[in-house]
């Protein structure tokens, strides 16, 4: 069965990058454009993985963590962050807050499967 | 391995990000101290040097860097907003919107504009550089003995299972990494008493031996989000030579990637604040938006329209039979279809708003040019338009802009002479009337001269000189292709420069141009504009044994032929209507309809721009929810139809383009007086 995963990002264009790198390795991914959705959609339902950016409207990556790690359906489930180089500290927020790791915007596809690939396998 | 449709949303999103860049900038030129402004702009720019940067435009991220890193003085109050400030930065945000469409401007450019942004906000210059220093003396002197190979003993954090981290692939990816030889020992020294174990911590530790033909930077990365937060040591085991141990990398090794995020560490609880205002500007507006592309709407919009045209078909058929059953599901079907038409309708809305900041643009830059001091004042940004006809509307709304500013206002030493405030005004202005749109462009400047556009239009031989015109007949002759001249441009209004090219393409939208003024007092240009172009309100007719369909807002009244001229059969003839002399096209001749005549012949009155004009027909068949089908490339040359629309029993009607019509009969201004 294939893996799940769950970005978050507002951005559709780097969503939809990150979508189609994973669906072609044959990841199934769902979309969500803010924290706020992003956090509706992981609880109503348990992804093998949840990949999120970081500013975002409505509810920013790191908040949707702590938020969604609240919830005892998180346990278990991998979420990396997506930070860009000027905010180098708000990633040990977001592992302060529960993120398993990182991937540094802008990230080749390579890098973002390795990454994928090493969490979820 | 980027496709075109993401390559599609990805300009699409920069456009707007680049849009809302350039409003924000310009707002800021008026209140400098808003910081919510600043902080939009700091936001946009991190946003596009970001996407930019993935979607391969490196040289504008690196310049995206500079430009960003100048707006961070100024949120981190190092540094204030000057007018200054905003010349410079909206040539910077030029230079990114010609990288963005892929020019190649020469790279100095960048580097000069850097430099003029650092200057502008001659704080402290932006981070980032001084971190390569941090790369110690790793290996301090190589040759100290042959490597054997690694000893690696690490605890991974507790919770490290609860957040979702695998240690079995973390042990298979080290096993990878050394090969068969690798020397794994489970370390269950820290597994807490049973009643105290929790089932979802990880307690144990392990000590690897792996070969030497293992890499550093390999082993290193299997741990690369929790190097911080675990405990790690990798030991080299070297062979008898010197007994140097090499120093124990502890826990916390990651100098190189300390010193950055130090740096950064200033503008850390300020990115978190700002993260949290995201919300500000945007979640208002922010309601669910989804991006469809438009050529799906453009489906939806076409099987609507079969929609409509199934239900009118149904309709017609439920009226032939008079079953009361089938007319209560055909109301129910024609109310639901309706409906739905409008929401389709809906979608294809843009608000005026997308395309403002461009004016403001303008407008800012014409200041500069003609040194006029004006404000400029947008009203109604929120009325929504079919995108189309807002794209088509950019060009001829920056046509008249300029001309409103260029030739509308005069210069600040005049006003004043005049009794006028100094400062000029240029309003645009958007509202609803009815299933028009109304978009206009006022100035208060020196108006138009009715006389002089009058002579000027005898002298080109537009007219003749007792020609008996209206002053909206005169201002329209602007218009009229041919008016206006280079040398125009330099004479009294100059209004015409190009005017033409404003008129065909409103009118091409099937809708038409108002100009009023006051010598002296100013003149606003009024653009009216059918909401949607795809389904109309229209007039079915009955002419011979054809049918065809007018636009239902073009119509003014219906009248009964008059006795008199029912007979004749010249296409054109001039009748007295209510003590006005009206210009009567018969379709019967023009179209060439033939067959019989009706006893009680029409005329309808139909208004294109501001000349009414009478269709003489058999019959009014009634109004008609009009789906308009383009007709094929083969007829597309006809243009006094602008399309044709299929009715409720299978018929073509065609949609008569009256303007074009008038057009080609020669009654339009332009040929009034030879017709008279």
């Amino acid at each position: 069965m294939s893996k799940e995963i769950l970005i978050i990002d507002d951005s559709p264009s780097v969503r939809r990058m990150v979508a189609m790198t994973l669906q072609q390795e044959g990841y199934e991914v769902t979309q969500c454009e803010d924290g706020a959705q992003g956090l509706d959609t992981a609880k109503a339902k348990r992804f093998d993985m949840v990949i999120t950016d970081q500013n975002m409207p409505n509810m920013t990556g790191i908040e949707f963590i702590q938020a969604y790690r609240n919830d005892p359906s998180s346990s278990g489930v991998p979420i990396i962050f997506l930070s860009t180089e000027s905010e180098g500290d708000l990633k040990s927020q977001a592992k302060a807050a529960g993120a398993l790791g990182w991937v540094m915007k802008p990230f080749e596809q390579a890098k973002l499967l390795a990454v994928v690939k090493k969490v979820v396998g | 391995m980027i496709d075109e449709e993401t390559q599609e949303i990805f300009r699409q999103e920069t456009e707007a990000l680049i849009e809302s860049l350039q409003e924000c900038l310009l707002q800021l030129n008026s209140t400098p101290d808003d910081m919510e402004l600043v902080t939009q702009v700091f936001r946009d720019l991190h946003t596009l040097k970001g996407t930019g940067a993935m979607f391969g435009f490196a040289r504008l991220a690196e310049f995206i860097h500079d430009f960003e890193a100048a707006f961070e003085q100024v949120r981190s109050g190092n540094a204030v907003v000057t007018p200054d400030l905003i010349a410079v930065s909206l040539k910077a945000y030029d230079l990114i919107v010609a990288l963005l469409e892929g020019e190649e401007p020469p790279t100095e450019k960048d580097a000069e504009l850097k430099a003029a942004l650092a200057a502008a906000t001659s704080g402290e210059d932006a981070p980032a550089v001084a971190a390569e220093a941090a790369d110690d003396a790793e290996e301090p002197a190589a040759a100290e003995g042959e490597l054997e190979g690694w000893k690696l003993r690490f605890k991974l954090p507790p919770e490290f299972m609860e957040i979702g981290g695998n240690p079995v692939a973390i042990l298979e990816e080290l096993m990878e990494i050394g090969g068969p030889d690798t020397k794994t020992e489970a370390l269950i020294d820290g597994i807490p008493a049973l009643g105290e174990l929790k089932p979802n911590e990880l307690h144990t530790g392990w000590e690897m031996i792996l070969p030497p033909s293992a890499d550093e930077g390999d082993i290193r990365d299997v741990f690369m989000f929790h190097e911080d937060s675990m405990e790690l040591e990798l030991t080299a085991i070297r062979g008898a030579a010197p007994v140097v141990e090499a120093a124990p990398v502890e826990a916390a090794p990651v100098e190189a990637e300390a010193a950055p995020a130090e740096a950064a560490k200033a503008e850390a609880p300020k990115a978190k604040a700002e993260g949290k205002k995201s919300g500000g500007k945007k979640s208002g507006s922010a309601n669910v938006q989804m991006r469809v592309s438009a050529e799906r709407l453009d489906d939806i919009m076409d099987r609507v329209g079969e929609l409509v045209i199934a239900e009118a078909r149904l309709s017609d058929l439920a009226q032939k039979l008079n079953d009361p059953n089938l007319m209560e599901v055909v109301e129910d079907i024609q109310r639901l279809a309706l409906g739905l038409r409008d929401t389709t309708m809906a979608i294809r809305l843009t608000p005026m708003s997308s395309i403002t900041g461009r004016f403001q643009r303008l407008a800012h830059d014409l200041a500069g040019k003609t040194g006029k001091d004006f404000d400029f004042v947008i009203e109604g940004e929120e009325t929504e338009l079919d995108k189309t006809v807002i794209e088509k509307l950019s060009d001829p709304l920056v046509h008249i802009l300029r001309n409103a500013v260029d030739h509308g206002l005069e210069d600040n030493d005049t006003r004043i002479e005049a009794g006028k405030p100094a400062r000029g005004t240029v309003r645009l202005k958007a509202s609803y009337s009815g299933a028009d749109v109304l978009i206009s462009v006022q100035d208060d400047g020196k108006g138009l001269d009715p006389e002089f556009i009058f002579n000027r239009a005898v002298d080109r031989g537009m007219i003749s000189a007792d020609a008996n015109l209206s002053r909206q007949e005169i201002f329209h002759l602007l218009m009229a292709p041919g008016f206006s001249t280079a040398e125009a441009v330099t004479d009294l209004s100059g209004r015409g420069v190009g005017t033409d090219v404003v008129k065909s393409t409103v009118e091409s939208l099937r809708g038409s141009v108002e100009i009023e003024s006051e010598l002296g007092q100013g003149s606003s240009f009024t653009l009216r504009l059918p909401l949607t172009l795809a389904i109309i309100d229209g007039l079915l007719l009955q002419v011979g044994e054809e049918r065809y369909t007018v636009p239902l807002a073009a119509v003014e009244g219906i009248v009964e032929e008059p006795e008199d001229i029912r007979d004749g059969t010249d296409p054109t003839t001039t009748v007295e209507l209510r003590e006005k002399l009206i210009s009567i096209m018969r379709l019967r001749e023009i179209f060439e309809t033939g067959g019989t005549r009706a006893d009680h012949p029409k005329v309808v009155l139909v208004r294109t721009g501001d000349q009414q004009i009478g269709l003489a027909v058999d019959k009014i068949i009634g109004s008609y929810q009009t789906v308009i089908k383009q007709l094929s490339p083969m007829h597309s040359r006809l243009n006094v139809f602008s399309g044709a629309t299929i009715l409720g029993d299978g018929d073509v009607a065609l949609i008569v383009d009256v303007a074009q019509l008038v057009k080609a009969q020669g009654l339009d201004h332009d040929n009034k007086e030879q017709a008279a």
